[in-house]
């Protein structure tokens, strides 16, 4: 890397240390660990953290990517190429009943679709694997039943959480027994939050999908979302206009549930700019969230990361 | 795009140079129920505007008791994270929060103050710098305050604020504020706790929390809650010996084989000679890699891989330490536990013991239970669920430890049960076990006898360092009479 990189700063720092150690532990108490990999920013850094963490050897473990079919296109065209330029051995799976069915978040609404091309799919892909421990990206600040999820998540062999049976967890001694079957969802970026992650990606110059920076794009806008209209497969409806916006993503998903915001921020430091004064918090543009109150609760009870 | 990141830096330095500046301060909040932990956590999170509006929403949608006519989020439910709780109206677990003021990040453990609170607050209180304690100033200190103190106190926190919440309910009174302030002291005082700042406060109308609250109370000139936690010190393990628990070895080829694992304490640098726990074997370090660069020196919280000058044996759990201030190794070692299972801790089973990355089998001995109430420390040979004791570990293999007290991060552990895979127990090192087998294996060492009067014996055996050194005294009960002519004849 290059030598003239300045040093991050203590707070970075220290998120940085954390994160690594927990890569470093996983990776030793378990014998099949995977790290899912979602291609938004959280995902990004994820990646970054692992590289760092096993330098100068490879990371140890494969990616995992569930792929629901619906999913922006830029985020395809960037996840290959992030395989490509690593050497990454990247997993992509895509729940077959699910596309046989023809399930889309169009047809089936988005929480039905939810849980099958993503809660299913992502049970289909970990059980395949037969992985005993998957990473994932999950702050605890995103949302309220994240904010007690421990570093370490324990899951049931049918890959439940059942948040008032969790196991304490002090200082940073992670208990990392399991019986056959049973597995962990280990979290390197429980303390981090979403300033934090874009200092980081600054401060580090970590690779992003180009979605998280605002330029104009073709939006219509649908039950209060923005949602971008490159693909074909979304068919505007009656009374529906496609209009040219300077727009962004604060969060990647599937390009028919995830909102944009309006947005001039074109670089970094205005993306950070723009956070530090939000009014709304990332998951706004989430509908999965939106359903119901404690919706996530209820979606990571039964298996969703 | 990173031409442009530049240019916007060098517009804007002061900004960038002062924030965040600093680790983040991890802090943990205490109170019996109603006292306004809920409230306090909830205006720290909307005053610093970590909370957003779409998430005020939700809780608007939620539409159950509208907290206030104050315009606010009823901040219970904000922070209440799972629906199970929300339905009881109660948290029963650690959940933790974020915010940040323009100088520094925070992370809040938010523990419950109902009964079965032990477990989480030791859960949270673990990798807490400073705990905010909480009292209603309607009531003042309760037993539950000196609860929490003492918890507190013993997962090793020496920074308290005490925050008189709801002045505001007794007219902004200063006298009673300056009482209560007072007699925590004294309580802080017992603990050995001399850093105490406390805070006249309305949580409820944010006043001394994140913005100050002259204008009802011109009388205090002291910092606002957030103030005080800019400038709290982090408790640091740079001082002491260097430690590099051993994660994992990376051998990505032939010519490579570093030690990849987290400084736990103090430093190191290329040259250092350094010694190999338990194995004894001897070595300098040669670099410190990480992918950035080759570094010229590492210090505790760093994330680092050692490579040494020679072909050594080692393995994940073994630890590389300084060569003139290695930790305690050995068989047997004193230790507090508090016990975090249903089941409580007994001396009849083996657990796995795991501290930093190394796991081992061990015998749990208990020796005395704290009696929370009273502060005193009671014979006894089990720990109940939610009891913290005083235990002697017994080991098949070397141990390796530092005491609590100079580093959090190898004199801390925890117990796994073997059948269940549960943790158990959290555990801090007081000292490595003197001869297990008692006082007659020692005849080269020199005794000395006290006699004193019974109750003055019996708070000294009370205390943390006769409790301490129980294994090497030796105690009858006499009478008076009796103990003069035994001295007597020594004489
Ligand atoms: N007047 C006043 N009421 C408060 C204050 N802080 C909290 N309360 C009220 O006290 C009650 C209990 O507060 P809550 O935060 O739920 O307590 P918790 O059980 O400790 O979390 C609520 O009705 C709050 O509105 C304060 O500073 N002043």
């Amino acid at each position: 890397m290059s030598e003239t990189k300045p040093p991050l700063d203590p707070n970075l720092k220290a998120l940085e240390s954390e994160a690594i150690h927990i890569f470093r532990e996983v990776a030793a108490e378990f014998e099949r660990p995977v790290m899912l990999y979602s291609v938004g920013k959280d995902s990004s850094v994820l990646l970054h953290l692992a590289r760092k963490a096993f330098y100068p050897g490879k990371i140890p473990f494969p990616l995992l990517h569930i792929d629901t079919g619906w999913k922006f296109a830029e985020m395809i065209a960037f996840r290959d190429h992030m395989v490509e330029q690593f050497d990454l051995d990247l997993v992509a799976h895509t729940n077959a009943r699910g596309v046989l069915e023809n399930v889309s978040p169009f047809t089936h609404g988005s929480s039905v679709y939810t849980n099958i091309m993503k809660t299913e799919a992502l049970r289909q892909g970990l059980d395949a694997g037969q992985y005993d421990a998957a990473f994932g990206g999950a702050r605890r600040d995103e949302e309220a039943s994240r904010a007690k999820e421990r570093i370490y998540s324990f899951r049931t062999p049918d890959h439940r959480w059942d948040p008032r049976n969790q196991r304490p967890e002090l200082w940073s001694v992670y208990n990392g027994m399991i019986k056959k079957g049973e597995s962990v969802r280990a979290f390197p970026l429980s303390n981090w939050t979403e300033v934090d992650i874009w200092r980081y990606i600054k401060a580090e110059n970590i690779p992003i999908v180009p979605l998280y920076f605002a330029a104009r794009r073709p939006v219509v806008e649908r039950d209060g979302m923005l949602i971008l209209a490159e693909d074909k497969r979304l068919k505007p409806l009656p009374g529906e206009v496609v209009q040219q916006q300077m727009i962004r993503f604060r969060t990647l998903g599937c390009f028919p549930l995830t909102g944009a915001i309006r947005s001039e921020a074109t670089t970094l430091d205005e993306i950070i700019d723009e956070l530090e004064t939000a009014t709304v918090s990332e998951r706004q543009g989430r509908a999965i969230d939106r359903d119901e109150a404690g919706s996530m609760e209820k979606k990571k009870r039964e298996g969703y990361f | 795009m990173n031409i442009n990141a530049e240019v916007v830096e060098q517009a804007k330095p002061a900004i960038d140079a002062d924030t965040r500046n600093a680790r983040p301060l991890r802090l943990i909040t205490c109170g019996s129920v109603d006292d306004g932990k809920s409230t306090l956590i909830g205006r720290l999170l909307w005053d610093t505007k970590a909370v957003k509006e779409d998430q005020a929403d939700a809780l608007a949608r939620d539409n159950r008791n509208q907290q206030n006519g104050l315009g606010l989020p009823d901040f219970a439910l904000l922070l209440d994270g799972l629906q199970a709780e929300r339905e009881q109206g109660i948290t029963i677990d650690v959940a933790y929060r974020y915010f940040s003021s323009e100088k520094r990040s925070f992370i809040v453990a938010d523990t419950p103050g109902h009964e079965q609170y032990t477990r989480n607050m030791a859960t949270g209180a673990s990798t807490a710098d400073l705990a905010i304690l909480l009292v209603d100033a309607r009531t003042g200190i309760l037993e539950q305050t000196r609860r929490h103190a003492t918890i507190a106190t013993l997962m090793g926190i020496r920074q308290f604020v005490l925050a008189v919440n709801k002045i505001d309910l007794i007219d902004y009174d200063r006298l009673r504020f300056d009482e209560i302030a007072t007699q925590f002291r004294q309580l802080a005082l017992s603990l050995g706790v001399t850093d105490v700042t406390a805070i006249p406060m309305s949580a409820l109308l944010g006043e001394n929390v994140v913005y100050s609250g002259k204008t009802n109370m011109p009388w205090y000139v002291g910092k606002s809650l957030v103030e005080v936690l800019e400038l709290a010190t982090q408790r640091s393990a740079q001082t002491v010996g260097f430690r590099l628990p051993v994660q994992r070895v990376s051998r990505p080829n032939e010519g490579f084989r570093g030690y990849q694992g987290t400084v736990a304490g103090g430093s190191v640098k290329p040259g250092d000679s350094v010694v190999i726990l338990p194995s004894g074997t001897v070595a300098n370090v040669k670099q410190i890699v990480t992918f950035d660069l080759v570094r010229n020196a590492a210090v505790a919280g760093d994330a680092i891989t050692l490579v040494l000058d020679r072909p050594v044996d080692i393995a994940r759990g073994d630890m590389i330490a300084s060569i003139d201030a290695a930790p305690a190794s050995g068989l047997s070692f004193e230790a507090k536990l508090v016990a975090l299972a249903p089941d409580g801790v007994s001396a009849q089973k083996r657990y796995w013991l795991k501290s930093s990355s190394r796991r081992q089998r061990v015998r749990v001995n208990p020796k005395t239970l704290l009696d929370l109430k009273s502060g005193q420390w009671n014979d006894a040979d089990a720990l109940p669920l939610n009891g913290i004791g005083t235990v002697q570990l017994a080991f098949d293999e070397e141990a390796l430890f530092d005491p609590y007290e100079t580093n959090r991060n190898t004199g801390a552990f925890i117990l796994i049960d073997p059948d269940t895979n549960n943790t158990v127990a959290g555990g801090m090192i007081v000292a490595r076990s003197a001869a297990v087998d008692g006082l007659s294996s020692d005849d080269g060492l020199d005794q000395t006898l006290l006699s004193l009067p019974s109750d003055l014996a019996k708070k000294l055996m009370q205390s943390d360092v006769f409790k301490a050194m129980r294994e090497q005294i030796e105690i009858r009960h006499t009478s008076a009479n009796r103990a003069s002519s035994i001295l007597r004849e020594l004489d």
